[in-house]
């Protein structure tokens, strides 16, 4: 089971596997995430479905390698399988024919922000996608995008590919120019991106939807450890969410949760790479 | 027929683990009898004609019978006599409230201490795995007919056991990626070893239950799949509760805030405890403050104690007497050094400039009259406001209905988003049965093993009928 079939480098430690799980494939819509765990010992962690086959059943996950765990799951190789794989959890995207819609990515988020801009474009919205990355090596998917999109704006931080600067920049333009086409907007990247996205639209009113990407273990409603305050009020992510108004998110909780366990993970991962470098020395 | 006078009043005890050494290993804190002292204890049932003590047990084990194989010395019998109707007794003997059930019903118990039921259950059961003498007991032949299993905790476990012996091929769904239920990730290990769980699992395939494991009912296959797609004739549900509630009060989004289930699986199933070598992080805290008074209260307070803290207080908002933990608990938790504050409540947290909680604000509680579960009720002391400083605070004031696989099936739910079922398990949907938490809420291993039994025999009524 949860046999990975291909592996690309699809950007620097940045990986695409597409997984033989027909029976999550099978269920997967836009929005969906799954939780997977590399090895017995290892972590649990939740990635959102970057795409899905299910006539092969197969689904596609992107990530990128950061700590320990994305270290453990970006080392698997092709035929390798994963420890464990659940889904698909949470609640897929809101999905129908609003009319023009923007879907803002921001780095390893343009993998999940695929799968949706697919489906609005297959319903027949007119579908903007802001495609940003801190610079030209770290787009990926750019060909992917383009093709189920009518407007397609790529931003790096240093204009080494398309427009200098950041997502919000276009995205204000846009609301600015054409506020009453605009009926939603998405946001998908990291959490301070996504907080800023949601200061930007809010001035002009478009319900903006966020998908989070928080600290789990179960995704099943049973840890509480996804918990997020949106509009005063506690919602677990992985069965309330994933996606929430972004407006209504308290961001700064957001941020600060995701740094609990930050020395933590400096020192996996320091013990980690010095064993794993002493198994390659031997 | 023994004389009562020439038993001994009070029960053979059990050695453990010193106080001031067990609070700082996660190994197991009572040590188990010796055969002799098994014996020894085994010699104070009196036997009765009509035995009380099976009355008081959920799933109703042949206690005399047990324990006169335990007094003749036939102890791996004496483990298979348990279970024939107990698939998961070295669990029982550990996590069972025997005091308010078999033991409470114990004749001795009017003149003198009633006979060490679990104990005696635990030692037969780690003695016939310790010595290699489990043994497969005869199936019926095979009914050709297959069963469902949704969740492979103590109900899932139990109905799986039943029907199996029964000559039904049985298949039990678990979302984790280990079986065990709360046995794995609520429990912990110095209460409940995981290599014990293990190997009462392991009896389970062995008498051929199988297992499918990442299974997410009601996500990846629906119930009603179960039954159309997948073949089954007919499918029980013992997913457990489920969401963790938090107090409605400021701070609980802060870091170092967790759900007594949060941190107990952070501990438990992924082993943080023994963090690095196992990769799922746990906050340490130097002050830990535990919210609740119950059993689970109890594990996370004596955990929190075994991953290094320097003080653990337990915050409950009712007094002593209404502490709804066992008393053994309660007992081996005070030994290892845990404080009480009773009568309190926290009323709101606070956080550092990382968001990580640093202190509390609490109240002064007193009790007026009872409310409408037969116990006073805790009213604010007006004025009575003091801080505590604590870095790791726990939440442990019960579970909620989880909705995910409810809300994919076509069930009827009570008010309170459980399932409806009846005493033997039924529920509104033709096939389906439902046990344990997920009907009752949060209880004990026992309570849902009992549920299991009446739905493995309803389930056979059904089938055979």
């Amino acid at each position: 089971m949860f046999k990975i079939l291909k592996k690309t480098e699809i950007a620097p430690k940045i990986y695409e596997f597409i997984i033989h799980a027909p029976e999550i494939a099978r269920k997967a819509f836009p929005g969906h995430f799954i939780i997977c765990m590399a090895e017995e010992i290892g972590e649990r962690i939740p990635l959102t479905v970057a795409d899905y086959d299910r006539e092969a059943g197969t689904i596609t996950l992107v990530l990128m390698q950061v700590g320990v765990s994305t270290t453990k799951l970006a080392r698997l190789q092709e035929g390798d399988s994963l420890y464990a794989l659940i889904g698909p959890l949470g609640h897929p995207s809101e999905m129908g024919k609003f009319g023009t819609v923007i879907l803002v990515a921001g780095g390893v988020g343009t993998a999940p922000v695929y799968p949706i801009a697919k489906m609005l474009h297959e319903l027949g919205n007119h579908v903007i996608v802001i495609q940003g990355a801190r610079n030209q090596e770290l787009l990926f998917w750019t060909d992917k995008i383009a093709a189920v999109c009518d407007e397609h704006i790529i931003t790096t931080d240093d204009g080494s590919y398309g427009r200098k600067g950041l997502v919000t920049e276009p995205l204000k333009e846009i609301l600015e120019a054409r506020r009453d086409e605009v009926k939603y907007v998405w946001t998908i990247g990291p959490a301070i991106m996504m907080k800023f996205c949601a200061k930007t639209t809010e001035p002009y009113g478009v319900t903006t939807f966020a998908s989070l990407n928080t600290i789990m273990i179960d995704g099943t409603g049973m840890c509480g450890g996804c918990r997020v305050t949106v509009g005063q009020k506690t919602f677990f992510t992985c069965c309330d969410g994933p996606e929430f108004d972004a407006h209504q998110i308290d961001w700064d909780s957001v941020l600060k949760r995701q740094q609990v366990y930050k020395c933590q993970e400096k020192c996996s991962m320091d013990r980690y790479v010095e064993e794993y470098q002493k198994t390659v020395d031997s | 027929m023994k004389n009562i006078k020439d038993i001994s009043p009070s029960r053979t005890p059990m050695r453990e683990q010193d106080p001031k050494i067990r609070a700082h290993n996660f190994q197991e804190v009572p040590l188990g009898y010796s055969p002799e002292e098994a014996r020894q204890e085994a010699a104070r049932c009196l036997n009765c004609k009509k035995p009380m003590c099976v009355t008081g047990c959920p799933v109703n084990v042949n206690i005399p019978a047990f324990i006169e194989l335990v007094d003749q010395g036939e102890f791996a019998a004496a483990a298979r006599m348990i279970k024939k109707t107990n698939a998961l007794p070295a669990v029982c003997g550990r996590v069972c409230p025997q005091e308010s059930q078999c033991e409470s019903k114990c004749i001795l118990r009017h003149k003198m201490e009633p006979v060490a039921i679990g104990r005696l259950e635990r030692f037969v059961a780690d003695y016939e795995r310790e010595n290699n003498l489990v043994e497969i007991p005869a199936k019926d032949p095979p009914r050709g007919k297959s069963i469902a299993v949704v969740g492979a905790g103590p109900a899932g476990l139990t109905v799986a056991g039943d029907l199996i012996l029964a000559g039904y091929d049985v298949t039990i769904f678990e979302a984790f990626h280990k079986p065990g239920g709360v046995l794995m990730y609520g429990i912990p290990e110095f209460r409940l070893p995981k290599k014990i769980v293990e190997k009462e699992v392991q009896y389970l395939s062995m008498l051929g239950v199988k297992f499918e494991m990442n299974q997410v009912i009601g996500r990846s296959i629906t119930i009603q799949e179960l039954l159309s797609e997948r073949g089954f004739s007919a499918v029980f549900i013992g997913v457990g509760a489920g969401l963790p509630s938090f107090m409605r009060i400021p701070g609980t989004e802060l870091g170092g805030v967790y759900s007594a289930n949060e941190y107990l699986t952070r501990s438990n199933l992924m082993k943080a405890y023994l963090f690095p070598k196992y990769d799922t992080p746990i906050v340490i805290g130097k002050n830990v403050t535990v919210i609740g008074g119950g059993n689970v209260a109890m594990d996370a307070a004596r955990t929190a104690l075994r991953l290094g803290a320097e003080t653990v207080t337990v915050v409950y908002r009712r007094s002593e007497t209404e502490l709804p933990a066992r008393a053994e608990e309660v007992h081996h938790a005070k030994e290892e050094g845990i404080q009480f504050k009773l009568l309190t409540n926290p009323v709101a947290l606070h956080g550092d400039e990382n968001g990580l909680v640093q202190s509390m604000t609490c109240i002064e509680m007193e009790l007026g009259e009872p409310d409408e579960s037969g116990r006073r009720r805790p009213v604010e002391k007006p004025g009575s406001e003091f801080e505590m400083s604590t870095d790791l605070v726990i939440f442990s004031v019960g579970t909620g209905a989880n909705p995910i696989l409810t809300k994919s099936a076509n069930l009827e739910l009570n008010k309170w988003g459980y399932i409806l079922a009846d005493e033997n398990g039924r529920t509104s949907m033709d096939g389906v049965w439902a046990g344990g938490d997920i009907v009752t809420g949060a209880a004990t291993v026992i309570e849902a093993m009992g549920a299991g039994r009446a739905a493995a025999k309803d389930i056979r009524k059904y089938l055979e009928s």
